[in-house]
């Protein structure tokens, strides 16, 4: 009997979870639709972005900078050992634009600003002030929802772009300035092997999607949030949790189909 | 409209963001070191390439001039066909010398162009006759084992 129980729980489980994707891609659908307000009236934007991209700056710039420090340190020891020290630069770019850039970027987003997001409107709806707007026959997603999904979709591309920058910046810190390469083979490899388009725009690509899925994922679920203390807790924690493994996820795909060794 | 410090924020967000873009663009990514605007195609065949890829770089005594923009096999010859992008500025001798180089001893190849005597230049579409292989460093230490086969005789 216990087994018979333990399966309708898995199956309910399961069930859950795809109600919950059905639900959440109509809310994406709804969102898109009462996108209107927030940009013919874009400083509803502007202030949302201030509190998702500018409030972001400091964490990106200072985890960009260490993680450029970092990947200079370890690359030169590896890079050693082959005598090619000279390829630092090309090491730390193509690391930090395809790879580290977006999506470390997106998992600072969706622990700064999308958990920030979800106990926000799921403060709001427990408050009541989701329904109060209603009542006044101002729609809550195209007041509150929607501005905030556009201000995401923006700020993460932005993010990203400083991240990488700042990051061959800490490498160029670790690698001409503390332990001396060569600076101009450092650059004119680094140079040679980033492609503006199939490296730099690609990255911009993926940070791009990885906006989309963080900033609907932590909407949605302080949306869906049971209107408790206890709910909205655990919303945030879902959307950390959430965000994060559909960001590798989404990077896994996103990479078999950009760089597929050509 | 009346300003708020938010529009002030944001605006240096965004102006951090295509400063950053920019920096990528230019001093990380390749926009910066050559223009493919105006430049002109010549054709050339190798009976071996090695690792050549396309976007490799072609260079004459050193200098960046152009890119490899195709690489394929002709089906009759069976060498590879090799298409080179070139910059419009800079024009060779028709009797000049394609060979496929490695920087450094690791690095990747590139094309060097070695300019002849001709007094004809290479058009457009033009083809180059004198082309040098990749080194391919299996055959090399075949050649040295077969030589020292040789001597032993």
């Amino acid at each position: 009997m216990a087994a018979v129980r333990n399966l309708k729980k898995v199956g309910h489980r399961v069930i859950e979870a795809i109600w919950r994707i059905g639900f959440a891609s109509r809310f994406l659908l709804l969102i898109l639709l009462n996108s209107g307000p927030s940009f013919k009236r874009f400083r509803l934007v502007v202030k949302e972005l201030y509190f998702t991209g500018v409030m972001s700056l400091i964490i990106i710039l200072v985890a960009g900078l260490f993680v450029g420090i970092v990947l200079g340190l370890q690359g030169y020891e590896v890079l050693k050992s082959y005598g090619s020290e000279s390829a630092l630069g090309q090491l730390v770019a193509l690391s930090l634009v395809r790879e580290l850039g977006p999506v470390l970027a997106a998992l600072l987003f969706a622990g700064r600003a999308g958990s920030a997001m979800t106990a926000e409107i799921g403060l709001m709806k427990a408050s009541e002030q989701l329904a109060a707007m209603d009542m006044m026959a101002v729609s809550p997603v195209a007041r509150v929802v929607a501005p905030r999904f556009w201000a995401g979709v923006i700020s993460m591309p932005i993010l990203a772009t400083i991240f990488s920058a700042i990051g061959v910046f800490g490498g160029y810190l670790v690698g001409v300035v503390y332990i001396g390469v060569d600076e101009g083979s450092f650059w004119s490899q680094m140079q040679g092997a980033v492609d503006f388009q199939h490296d730099i725009l690609n990255g911009m690509l993926k940070s791009f999607v990885f906006g989309i899925a963080v900033t609907v994922i932590s909407l949605f679920e302080g949306f869906d949030a049971p209107p408790t203390a206890e709910g909205v807790s655990r919303a945030t924690t879902r959307t950390v949790v959430e965000s994060s493994l559909i960001i590798l996820l989404l990077d896994v795909v996103l990479t078999a189909f950009m760089f597929r060794g050509n | 409209m009346e300003r708020t410090t938010w529009d002030l924020w944001v605006g240096a967000f965004v102006v951090a963001g295509v400063l950053a873009l920019t920096i990528l663009a230019f001093k990380v990514g390749n926009l910066g070191t050559y223009n493919a605007s105006e430049t002109y195609t010549l054709k050339t065949s190798f009976t071996n390439i090695g690792g050549l890829k396309a976007t490799a770089g072609v260079r004459s005594a050193g200098v960046l001039i152009g890119r490899v923009t195709e690489i394929k096999l002709n089906p009759q010859r069976y060498e590879a066909e090799v298409t080179l992008s070139i910059d419009k500025r800079y024009l060779f001798p028709k009797d000049s010398l394609v060979s496929i180089l490695t920087s450094g001893l690791l690095g990747e190849q590139y094309i060097g162009l070695k300019p002849g005597a001709d007094d004809d230049m290479l058009k457009n579409g033009d083809a180059i006759k004198q082309s040098r292989s990749a080194l391919v460093l299996e055959d090399l230490i075949g050649q040295v084992v077969a030589n020292k086969a040789e001597n032993a005789k």
